[in-house]
């Protein structure tokens, strides 16, 4: 296609978004609508998520020493215990340590003269992923010398149903919201398409080939798509910023942290722009389709 | 050059046969009149030579392409060996005169340059050189016929179907199409004009192809009459 033949092919397209200003207002809207409830429901699940990870990295399982070994052979345990898999960091701590801070967490009298001797060396192990922490607690019970192992296995399958749950939720909505834009879309441009169905019908009667007829209206589908996709980001960020603050400045702000948008606002704006051209291009397309057939 | 051999047609979910054993042969040049009462299947001849609809038997030949085996997204390609005319004119509204007559050489890729010479042309030869700027609906009837047919006319195919072309016009107006339609095959272009009026037809010494209940009953060449 020559490139005069294009230029006056995006003209087209972008005759057909300013000259119907409505319709082209409602689709805009919609992709602006659904793409903000889209990336509320992203956004929530991505926070969820760093909020979960969060606490899964604060997950440790306790592996307690024999009492037969003395401090330093506890101590040579830790190159066995590190060298294995799923293992972030390992710390030792002895008993005097455990004991100290058992007296701070319990500050009552009851317990100030229990000795240190009640308590057992022990090892506290971080995992790289609690999904396997049921395996790695087996792993290790099998270390010699270690004589007990406490790990909250349900307390981390409990972390990843939750972060499983919101994960396939997010993903389901997101589908959902995705192919009702696309659907809102496709109606938009197929009203479009209705009023100039006798100018594709004589299109098609002098010999216009079907990328002809089709390019102009993906261009007003791809300039209405990337124009929704553009505001539906400016408002997201602006929304996000707003709840994100009042979120922060509540009590609820001293429980968990909410990810600043500068982090996710890269990521987020291609997903925009790539959902806008996507629901845009597509739209017009399938709008398109029933009158080529001519 | 046109060639029906032996076409039938049926549409699809009925038992009815719009068309039966039609054999026609139009030669390059020729001034053909199609003519018979409404149902008679002339529109679907039109429908079947402009690959609207396939046909159901037979063998349909137009300007070289084969219609029984051409595909969908190659129609384009017969289209623009044609022209294509209509009772209702079938204008674009919120175009010029011009812009109508430009828009048919634009939508097969002919460069501009050509477009400024070949247009204001076409608008001389149908006598609308003074109504280039103007929209349709300032035109009359007979003069919106005139700019369909300097669009059918604009990309210089070898055959110009017109379909009931002077339907919407009163007598005076519809000798003029005629005679317009006439110069144009004087020209050399294949013209093939279905009709069902009686008295235009009878006025030119041409071709006559009359079709009744689907089926070719009359062909007669070099005469008059209906």
């Amino acid at each position: 296609m020559r490139i005069g033949r294009i230029g006056y092919l995006i003209k087209e397209g972008l005759k057909g978004v300013f000259l119907h200003g409505f319709r082209s207002f409602a689709s805009v809207t919609v992709i602006a609508a659904c793409l903000i409830i889209m990336g509320s429901f992203a956004l929530v699940g991505v926070n969820v998520d760093s909020i979960i990870k969060d606490m899964e990295s604060e997950s440790q399982i306790l592996a307690f020493v024999d009492e037969s070994l003395t401090q330093d052979d506890a101590r040579l345990m830790e190159g066995a215990i590190r060298s294995m898999g799923n293992v972030r960091d390992v710390k030792f701590i002895t008993r005097e340590e455990a004991m100290e801070r058992f007296k701070e967490t319990h500050k009552d009298n009851v317990y100030s003269d229990l000795e240190a001797s009640v308590l057992r060396n022990r090892y506290v192990v971080y995992l790289n992923d609690i999904t396997r922490m049921e395996e790695t607690k087996t792993a290790l019970e099998s270390v010699p010398g270690v004589a007990e192992v406490s790990a909250e296995v349900g307390i981390a399958k409990g972390f990843i149903t939750v972060r499983n749950v919101i994960s396939v939720i997010t993903a389901i909505l997101i589908v959902i919201l995705l192919v009702v834009s696309l659907f809102m879309m496709s109606n938009t441009i197929r009203l479009a398409t209705f009023t100039r169905r006798e100018e594709i019908a004589i299109m098609k009667m002098v010999g216009a080939g079907n990328g002809f007829i089709r390019f102009p209206f993906i261009v007003e589908g791809l300039v209405l798509g990337l124009l929704g996709s553009g505001i539906g980001f400016l408002l997201e960020w602006a929304i996000y910023n707003f709840i994100s603050g009042r979120i922060m400045d509540s009590m609820a702000g001293n429980l968990f942290s909410i990810l600043p948008f500068s982090t996710i606002m890269t990521p987020m704006l291609l997903v925009y722009l790539a959902v806008g051209v996507l629901v845009g291009t597509f739209g017009g397309a399938m709008a398109i389709r029933n009158y080529l057939k001519v | 050059m046109v060639i029906l051999n032996d076409v039938k047609m049926h549409y699809p979910g009925s038992k009815v046969d719009v068309l039966q054993d039609i054999d026609l042969t139009i030669e390059d040049g020729e001034f053909l009149f199609l003519v018979g009462p409404s149902g008679s299947g002339k529109s679907t001849i039109i429908k079947l030579l402009t690959g609207e609809v396939r046909a159901s038997g037979g063998k349909i030949k137009v300007n070289g392409f084969d219609l029984r085996t051409i595909k969908r997204r190659n129609l384009h390609k017969l289209r623009r060996t044609l022209g294509v005319i209509f009772q209702d004119f079938r204008l674009i509204e919120d175009m010029t005169v011009y812009e109508n007559v430009a828009f048919a050489m634009r939508v097969i890729g002919a460069p501009g340059r050509q477009i400024k010479k070949r247009v204001p042309e076409v608008l001389e030869l149908v006598g609308l050189s003074d109504c280039a700027d103007r929209l349709p609906r300032e035109l009359s009837g007979g003069e919106q016929q005139r700019v369909a047919i300097a669009r059918a006319l604009v990309n210089s195919p070898g055959l110009i179907i017109a379909d009931e072309p002077t339907g919407n016009l009163d007598p005076a107006k519809s000798l003029e199409i005629m005679l317009l339609l006439k110069t144009i095959n004087d020209m050399g272009t294949t013209v093939l004009v279905v009709t069902h009026e009686k008295e235009l037809v009878n006025e030119f010494k041409k071709r006559v192809v009359s079709l009744s209940n689907g089926r070719l009953i009359r062909d007669g060449t070099g005469g008059g009459y209906y």
